[in-house]
């Protein structure tokens, strides 16, 4: 390990290491543009200069390699006067139009030509002007603002998989742009303003919205999908105005997928902010008391097996809690919170997590994706994939859709049968996971949400088995269950599954359909087939008015994720708590509170009286309810039914990656998406005429 | 002038000439090849990269097309619009600049009536403003197509291009009574070379 003295300090540090990371360890921050951690070095901005003993110049600390015996300053006045002289070209060309630049108050340039700018410009020829780049439906430009420090252009290369962007022309004509101007297609593109230091990428939604300042920042997790990606969320008074990603190296790193940044102003449209009644087949506006009422007129006096819940993706641990307890008080055993019909096995915690957790995936050497897209289905997870594939040596087979992953990998096959010749002693890919040390399977819902998904689990738990996926003594666990849904752990945590003789999704919206249900209660449950539920008396509890509001006969207006504390456990079975950004629209309460007022009402009261309550009643249910942002390890066993398996193909749950829930279908900006990188791809290929 | 073409593709000669630059760079390495797969799409074309070359050369090499556009638009020497069948390139660094080369550019603004970046009507000549061509020794000097015109003065430079559309070849290389970039006048150094010039003008040693 070299040894190097910075500002007088001795230190030693890992061989490989830049000087800009060896000075970061002992904390001595060097201003920088163009170097980020996750980012190859281009050493482009010189921002980071240092004054190096011995070297005739100054160097580039972010990309100088530390070296044994060098002697670094980092805080002389020559260093000073070295910046100083990069901020003044930095500046030169770019616009003094921080009064009307999103990025003001939380940008680098800005930051830091406090400490190094001058305080008056020595130009005095002509400023060049560059015209602006569309970008698409997200990312607005003002390209003038631009320092070609190319994080935009390194991050959709290396982490979005993507090779959109680049850097045209030369010198002074140097110009960031996008191939032929198309709009960014990437799920992660949004990333790309988080990383611009200065105001040339910005948010195209929240152009001139907000400034940082007037915003209040709340630290939580996100629902979009079921990576649980740690965010903040800026409001302003009761408006959520953006979502922007908290690092969590176990997570989500530093990233979040455009959904889950840009998916918020569907919070503001669609909302349910008072409860309705069914009159004369119309929704009218009424109180919480004669929703209660009427909900209570029809339940009362009915058998426990005419009643049935349906949690939704959204569904928060602590509703569900709520709701369980309060059907098993009203003798029903008819509740799911699988609303896609999944065939997964509750009864095994392995048989339902990401076992090796998304950090795992850095540590696999070859990898099984069956029956998923996890670049729609989890983008973060898959840019993960997408980061150890890059680090080398890692072969991917896909049984499924041959979507284009940002990634290679060997195209297996699509059907069940592919699945079971991986299982035979001949399979090519059944030796490249018998070869690997730690080898992964990641199992997404396209190939448990199926009639026959409980026989394709116990084909997966026999090749699991049989291919050293699980090996207890390296404290490796590969298999991997992948969920959309953000609230499916929880709910299987939960036991949010049909009781003895209960029904589950399919055979509760059949039941519903026939008359055999009477009452059913969606708890955010948007994603059934409502037309399907026939006469029953629909009680809907959520936030928006999408499938499950038009169909309901009451509707209880909840809190969206932004507006309750709540627990959410996301696919690794991470138990994470999501906290209230903003309050919820006007007469709409959190979840579970409705629940525990509607069971005082029905006299099935459930034992809770406050959140510490209600979350006593998660612990009691499932002990993992006790630890907050950790995941986990599961015991391994057995699961899965091994039975006959039918020849349809998988096909991911997922085909528009922008809209796969209620507040997502409500937003403007993910219908701007859908129509720029969906429709234009339909009319490409002709099926529009 | 060429008028952009829809597709492009390249003829049996470029494609010759197109594998032999690749095979010079080792498997799975056929990219390094970008520069000079661009330039004998540029002399196919008619001394210009439309759209539909560049995505040609990227598909070519399997790399993305943004890439090779980067590589196109960084060099000078891609035209990425439709030059003139002459493309009269000036120097104007120092050496050239010292000798005079502002009466070039103005010479051939005057001959052919368009500034630095023009064609003219007819589609026959470009002008172009040029940085340092190495050829200082003879300055000031400017480059038509690919040959050097060396040791310029304001009516040589006329008479040059006079001749080229007249469609004459010009003499090219220095205009004076200069021997390749040799003094003018007789040798001062390297006098037992001498019989060196022979050889060169025999062909027999590479000039």
């Amino acid at each position: 390990m070299p040894k190097l003295t910075i500002d007088g300090n001795e230190v030693e540090v890992d061989a490989g290491l830049t000087v800009l990371q060896a000075c970061e360890q002992i904390g001595i921050e060097i201003p920088r543009f163009c170097y980020h951690e996750r980012l190859s070095i281009a050493g482009n901005c010189r921002m980071c200069l240092v004054a190096l003993e011995r070297a005739p110049k100054p160097v580039a600390s972010c990309a100088m390699p530390v070296g044994e015996g060098m002697v670094i300053h980092t805080n002389t006045p020559e260093v000073h006067k070295m910046r100083k002289g990069v901020m003044e070209f930095l500046l030169i060309n770019h616009p003094l139009d921080c009064p009307i630049c999103d990025q003001g108050g939380e940008c680098d340039l800005q930051d830091q030509a406090m400490g190094y700018g001058l305080d008056h410009s020595r130009y005095k020829e002509n400023k060049r002007a560059v015209e602006d780049k569309e970008m698409g439906p997200l990312i607005e430009t003002v390209m003038t603002r631009c320092i070609h420090c190319t994080r935009c252009v390194r991050f959709t290369t290396e982490i979005a998989g993507i090779t959109d962007m680049g850097m045209l022309g030369r010198g002074e004509h140097a110009e960031i742009t996008s191939y032929l101007e198309k709009a960014v297609d990437s799920e992660l593109s949004g990333n790309v303003i988080d990383l611009c230091p200065v105001g040339a990428l910005t948010s195209k939604p929240y152009a001139f919205v907000a400034r940082p300042w007037e915003l209040k920042k709340t630290e939580t997790v996100d629902v979009m999908d079921a990576v649980g990606s740690n965010i903040r969320v800026d409001a302003r008074g009761s408006e959520v105005m953006r979502v922007l990603p908290r690092l969590n190296e176990d997570v989500n790193e530093e990233w979040i997928s455009d959904k889950t940044r840009f998916a918020c102003d569907g919070l503001r449209r669609q909302r349910l902010d008072r409860p309705y009644i069914r009159e004369n087949g119309k929704l009218v506006p009424a109180s919480w008391d004669d929703a209660f009422a009427l909900i209570e007129s029809k339940v009362d006096g009915l058998d426990g097996s005419k009643i049935a819940a349906i949690a939704g993706d959204q569904a928060d641990s602590e509703a569900m809690v709520s709701l369980k307890a309060l059907m098993i008080n009203l003798g029903s055993a008819n509740i799911d919170c699988r609303q896609d019909g999944s065939q997964i096995d509750p009864s095994t915690r392995a048989a339902y997590i990401f076992n090796s957790e998304i950090a795992g995936i850095e540590q696999a050497d070859a990898l099984l994706i069956v029956g998923s897209n996890p670049r729609l289905e989890a983008a973060i997870i898959n840019a993960r994939i997408r980061k150890r594939f890059m680090a080398g040596k890692f072969p991917i087979g896909v049984i499924g859709e041959a979507a284009d992953l940002r990634y290679d990998y060997e195209h297996l096959g699509t059907c069940p049968a592919d699945l079971k010749a991986v299982l035979d002693a001949k399979s090519a890919f059944g030796k490249i996971l018998k070869d690997a040390t730690r080898p992964m399977i990641i199992i997404g819902q396209g190939a448990l949400a199926r009639e026959d998904g409980a026989a394709i689990q116990a084909l997966t738990h026999q090749i699991a088995e049989a291919y050293g996926v699980v090996d207890t003594n390296k404290g490796w666990n590969g298999y991997n269950v992948l969920h959309t849904a953000a609230s499916r752990v929880a709910g299987l945590d939960i036991g949010f599954v049909p009781g003895e003789g209960g029904l589950a999704t399919h055979d509760i919206v059949a039941a519903a359909g026939n008359g055999d249900v009477e009452v059913v209660y969606l708890l955010g449950a948007d994603e059934i087939d409502t037309q399907a539920l026939g006469n029953a008396f629909v009680v809907y509890q959520g936030h928006h008015g999408d499938n499950g509001a038009h169909r309901a006969d009451v509707i209880l207006p909840g809190a969206a994720y932004t507006e309750k504390n709540a627990t959410w456990v996301n696919t690794e079975g991470r138990v994470q708590l999501g906290r209230l950004a903003a309050f919820p629209p006007g007469d709409a309460r959190e979840d579970w509170t409705i629940i525990r007022a509607l069971s005082d009402v029905l006299g099935k009261s459930i034992p809770c009286n406050d959140l510490r309550g209600v979350r006593s009643m998660l612990v009691n249910a499932n002990t993992n309810f006790m630890n907050i942002d950790i995941a986990v390890d599961a015991k391994w066993g057995s699961f899965g039914v091994a039975g006959d398996v039918t020849d349809a193909p998988f096909t991911s749950p997922i085909d528009n990656f922008y809209m796969t829930d209620p507040i997502s279908r409500a937003s403007e900006t993910m219908a701007k998406c859908t129509e720029t990188f969906l429709e234009a791809q339909e009319k490409a290929t002709g099926t529009h005429g | 002038m060429t008028d952009a073409p829809e597709t492009f593709e390249f003829d049996a000669e470029g494609r010759k000439r197109a594998e032999a630059e690749i095979a010079k760079y080792p498997e799975g390495a056929q990219r390094s090849a970008v520069m000079p797969l661009l330039d004998i799409a540029q002399r196919q074309c008619g001394g210009w990269l439309p759209m539909p070359a560049i995505e040609y050369v990227s598909e070519y090499l399997e790399m993305p097309a943004i890439r090779v556009l980067e590589v196109a638009s960084f060099y000078t020497m891609y035209n990425l619009k439709p030059i003139g069948k002459h493309f009269v390139q000036v120097c104007t660094n120092l050496p050239c600049w010292l000798n005079g080369s502002d009466n070039i550019m103005k010479a051939c603004q005057d001959k052919l009536g368009v500034r630095s970046g023009e064609t003219t009507e007819d589609g026959e000549f470009t002008l172009l403003e040029v940085e340092c061509l190495g050829a200082c020794v003879n300055a000031p000097m400017m480059q038509i197509n690919d040959d050097y015109y060396e040791d310029l003065d304001s009516g040589g430079t006329a008479a040059i291009l006079d001749e080229l559309r007249a469609g004459k070849t010009p003499k090219t290389g220095s205009q004076l009574a200069r021997f390749t970039c040799e003094p003018l006048g007789e040798l001062t150094s390297l006098t037992h070379q001498e019989d060196l010039r022979a050889q060169k003008t025999a062909g027999k040693v590479n000039s």
